[in-house]
């Protein structure tokens, strides 16, 4: 439920029933008076209550999750969510026995899922709330792995004196590892190609032989 | 639970006219096909700049229906 039109003997009232009709806090509520409640004589003839309406804020985190949630169920799968804080960004982490579905290939189905259910968490909301989905801790393995990867190849390009490609990967994989080669003086980094298929290329620095 | 219930939660989400949502499907043993049809105005909202969406859609039905041994097809518009 999402807007409801109340009425009470006072304002004050109806905004309270109004708030347990929505199961809302006042805070996460709009309030709108459309009639202001009127005594009539004596207190009877011509009384008129209040009315008001209440209507829902766009609440992006509560969105997304509820998104979530139905995808995951859909899906068939059997899983728990956990809303975190991570750095002052939101991640549901997902926890589940089947959770390799949801993450797929080198995270694929995991980041598709994170595409919609930002696009579903901000479809009504006018300021954009990033939110980040981890699965059975995949995102910080995939992150360590990325990081030993990149050293390892990096090692390799001074030892061979040429330069090594990497396969292709997400912007946000290849921002980590151009992240950590950054820190390695032997080498640079770029990337090279068209999405989807744009890939990181380390190049051994002259002078560090 | 439908694979078609899936897809329907998923553009409903995304699409600002929920009602014209319509999913329809085909199957036989070995495959199913399903057609996904949305409001003229909200094409974009389910395609995406170069089909980023559509592309996304489609992954998360998959991955759904890997687990079903049975082909899928999306097909949108």
């Amino acid at each position: 439920m999402k807007k409801v039109t109340v009425s009470g003997k006072t304002v004050e009232e109806a905004v309270k029933q109004g708030l347990e009709k929505l199961e809302a806090q006042e805070t996460e509520v709009h309030i709108r008076v459309l009639e202001e409640p009127q005594k009539g004589f004596f207190g009877l003839l011509g009384a008129r209550p209040a009315l008001v309406e209440l209507e829902r804020k766009p609440d992006p985190v509560r969105e997304g999750l509820l998104f979530l949630r139905d995808v995951i169920d859909q899906m068939g799968i059997h899983a728990s969510v956990e809303q975190e804080d991570r750095d002052g960004t939101i991640c549901f982490h997902i926890h589940s026995a089947e959770a390799g579905v949801l993450i797929g290939k080198r995270g694929q189905t995991l980041d598709s899922l994170q595409y919609l259910v930002n696009l579903a968490a901000n479809r009504q909301s006018e300021e954009y709330l990033r939110i980040t989905l981890d699965a059975e801790g995949y995102r910080s393995r995939r992150k360590e792995a990325l990081e030993v990867l990149a050293e390892r190849l990096a090692e390799k390009a001074v030892r061979l004196k040429k330069e090594v490609r990497l396969e292709p990967m997400s912007a946000h994989e290849r921002k980590m590892i151009h992240h950590t080669l950054q820190k390695n003086p032997r080498v640079t980094t770029y990337s090279d190609g068209k999405e989807p298929n744009r890939r990181i290329v380390v190049v051994p620095k002259q002078s560090a032989n | 639970m439908a694979l078609e219930q899936l897809v329907e939660t998923i553009a409903k989400a995304l699409v600002d006219h929920p009602d014209d949502v319509r999913v329809t499907s085909e199957e036989n043993d070995h495959s199913l096909r399903i057609r996904l049809e949305v409001h003229a105005d909200d094409m974009g909202k389910v395609i995406g700049r170069q089909g980023r969406i559509a592309k996304a859609v489609r992954s998360v039905v998959y991955a759904a229906g890997t687990t079903r041994g049975k082909r899928v097809q999306l097909d949108i518009g």
